[in-house]
């Protein structure tokens, strides 16, 4: 396929309208995936929210302030780290950790809180409403409410309240409100019911701020252009001559709903040579059933107001999902990787539970970085395509998170307390 | 699926109904005749809702009998779905129910065409999200909507935005497209809704999700006049309303009122046998009998 390049990526400006691709349109259609499938009452405020964010992201000012969060409040830039022991173990391709584990927080979710939530104050809103399945998106908006001073209100399924326990009390202490969600399968799809629901009901003065490439557009692109800042500086860090000395072979990301994948792709996309790999959650295995692999195992269907693969029935009923990590258990996908995955461009496989489990060790024995369960699934695919690829060649992971939120998963699942 | 119904000829218009239309001209619908009898009789037209296969499909099949005879105008017969949005807790646990004893799409069409082979002639009009539509394909849902009698479509997650698909098989089919407009809409976009609207055009009555509330929101006259001023389609005003008092409310500003959370709500306080009795009762009640 081939992929436009309008505009070679600027690196200060973090927000800017300069795109590598030409998608999506005014109707937020990424090809056949996208648009806005939402109640009546949303749809005035959403034309708001893409009217301002329209004039935003074109503003000096705005995209400025967000720099300026970016560097001295969430810690940017993030390093590129040389992995030389997970190197050795995989036995081919160089391989490089984009350290989202580091920014404020410990995970990528921040980078698109604090643009949202500066766009929320640009438009007066001082409520904030947000979904959160493992709990780090939570985290990062309550953060930057409390930075900002605006009111925050998180829904969180209560299966996952009690699988990330440690993020629900960072949110309380945060100042956030934290609402379980008890309808349907207490995940993240119901958080984000939920939200919508307060959102349909409290409009005029509350801003939704939805932490993935998801939902209605202008969403999937926003997120996307507030993650980017990944790419952005992977793509100026990997050039330097201590570094990889030009582009990376491969990329390779997690994807639940893919923000932090779509943030370190979307730079990359005009640049053919650069293979850009999305891993999804088999859960028990794509065979079992019970996994949260929407790219690999999905049909096209509408949820949460966009168009894009989805797990569901053959009567259109969405299929409860299933992973050990918590922000990977969603059953749709962002509409931005159903294109790409369509186009060719990027690729998506499915890494199990297990396998994502042994990752989480080998990555904390090997270079004293204990990862997040979600970014293990990026790690144990990478250590597997490495090992295919020769040693002058170089492999990016998106290490998006860190672990500490899933040491109670973690230990119950290889038996440390006993 | 279930078996299709075989087409069967709509109803002949109630005397005094509109004229015969001229030869080419669409035939005017189950659902705006309903709504100018109404009218004429000087009524605000009851249209209640009933989630499909709740409590179980035999007793939503009992009930539409019931209320049909109780004289209900304009029937809306819920399409369960996974994660209704829009929807308060009411409907979002009927819904599950539903579900839970198998309901789709196809059933509610069955549904339909064993109502309409009992006698029940009154406009009914299928509301659900738009992906068990999508999957059972738009161009099948009008036209097996069209062999058993279901008169429209109420898909509350499909703006105008995205409508073009789903109208074109309605538009090809005879059948109704009703889209909601809300409190928040402005003009401009009640004024897209006027221009692809048919049958009726569905008020939500307050921001928010459906489900029973004490009082009306103080800007609905306001509201509905704006709606009014952009069409002549009968407007029914549906979420929240749950009495008799918010019937005769909502009639003084709108052609009709929808009546569903409260409906449900009363509902369950009866075994699935007295279901059609209660919900005639519940009908005759919002009428002030």
């Amino acid at each position: 396929m081939a992929v436009e390049t309008v505009a070679p990526p600027v690196a200060d400006a973090p927000v800017a309208a300069d795109a590598p691709v030409a998608w999506p349109d005014a109707q937020g259609r990424f090809g056949a995936f996208g648009g806005t499938y939402a109640p009546e009452t949303l749809m005035p405020a959403i034309a708001e929210l893409k009217a301002a964010y329209a004039e935003a992201r074109l503003d000096p000012a705005f995209n400025a302030e967000v720099a300026r969060l970016l560097r001295d409040f969430v810690g940017r830039p993030t390093p590129l780290y040389f992995a030389p022991r997970l190197t050795a173990h995989a036995g081919g391709a160089r391989i490089f950790l984009k350290r989202e584990d580091l920014a404020h927080t410990g995970a990528h979710k921040i980078n698109n809180a604090v643009g949202q939530g500066l766009l929320a104050q640009r438009l007066g809103k001082q409520r904030i409403i947000a979904e959160t399945g493992a709990g780090q998106h939570g985290v990062a908006v309550a953060t930057v409410c409390a930075m900002l001073g605006l009111g925050c209100v998180v829904y969180m399924g209560e299966v996952d309240i009690a699988r990330q326990a440690p993020n629900v009390a960072r949110m309380r202490l945060l100042g956030a409100e934290v609402r379980p969600v008890s309808s349907g399968s207490r995940t993240l799809k119901d958080a984000t019911n939920e939200a919508i629901r307060d959102w349909v009901t409290n409009v005029r003065d509350t801003f939704y701020i939805i932490g993935s490439v998801v939902g209605m557009h202008p969403y999937p692109m926003m997120t996307r252009d507030f993650q980017r800042v990944i790419g952005d500086e992977t793509r100026r860090q990997a050039q330097e001559p201590d570094q990889i000395g030009g582009l990376p072979n491969a990329i390779v990301a997690c994807v639940g709903g893919g923000s932090n994948a779509m943030g370190i792709f979307y730079p990359f996309l005009g640049d053919e040579e650069v293979a850009l790999i999305g891993v999804e959650a088999a859960g028990e295995g794509v065979a079992s059933g019970r996994h949260a692999a929407t790219l690999s195992a999905g049909r096209v269907g509408v949820l949460h107001g966009s168009r894009s693969y989805l797990l569901q029935d053959e009567a259109g009923q969405v299929i409860e999902a299933h992973s050990i990590s918590a922000g990977l258990d969603y059953p749709g996908v962002g509409p931005e990787h159903a294109y790409l995955k369509d186009l060719g461009r990027a690729r998506y496989v499915a890494v199990t539970d297990a396998q994502a489990l042994a990752a989480l060790q080998l990555l904390s024995r090997l270079e004293g970085i204990i990862p997040a369960l979600e970014t293990a699934h990026a790690v144990a695919h990478a250590v597997e395509l490495a090992a295919t690829m020769p040693a002058e060649q170089s492999v990016v992971i998106s290490c998006s998170g860190r672990g500490d939120k899933d040491l109670d998963t973690v230990r119950a699942e290889l038996g440390m307390d006993r | 699926m279930t078996a299709p119904v075989a087409a069967r000829p709509t109803p002949a218009a109630p005397s005094g109904a509109a004229p015969a239309p001229a030869p080419g001209a669409p035939a005017p619908s189950r659902i705006a005749a309903a709504f100018a009898r109404s009218r004429a009789e000087g009524r605000t037209a009851l249209c209640p809702f009933l989630t499909a296969g709740y409590p179980d499909l035999a007793t939503t099949e009992a009930t539409v009998l019931a209320l049909a005879e109780a004289g209900a105008d304009v029937f809306e017969i819920g399409v369960p779905f996974s994660d209704p949005l829009a929807d308060g807790t009411t409907i979002q646990r009927t819904s599950q129910g539903a579900l839970a004893n198998g309901t789709r799409l196809a059933d509610c069409f069955a549904l339909v065409g064993r109502l309409r082979g009992r006698g029940v002639a009154v406009p009914i009009v299928l509301m659900g999200y738009v992906n068990p539509m999508l999957q059972y394909g738009l161009d099948r849902a009008a036209a097996e909507a069209a062999a058993v009698g279901v008169d429209g479509f109420i898909v509350p997650d499909l703006p105008t935005e995205e409508s073009d698909d789903l109208l074109a098989a309605c538009r090809a089919h005879g059948r109704d497209l009703v889209f909601l407009v809300a409190p928040t809409s402005t003009d401009d976009r009640l004024r897209a809704v006027a221009e692809r609207a048919s049958g009726f055009v569905y008020c939500v009555s307050l921001t928010g999700v459906t489900g029973a509330r004490a009082d009306l929101d103080a800007g609905l006259p306001g509201y509905l006049a704006r709606v009014r001023a952009v069409t002549d389609l009968p407007l029914a005003v549906g979420f929240g309303i749950s009495t008799a008092e918010h019937v005769r409310q909502v009639g003084a500003h709108a052609d009709g009122a929808v009546v569903a959370s409260a409906l449900i709500n009363h509902l369950d306080g009866f075994s699935p046998a007295a279901q059609p009795a209660a919900a005639a009762a519940f009908l005759r009640g919002l009428r002030g009998e």
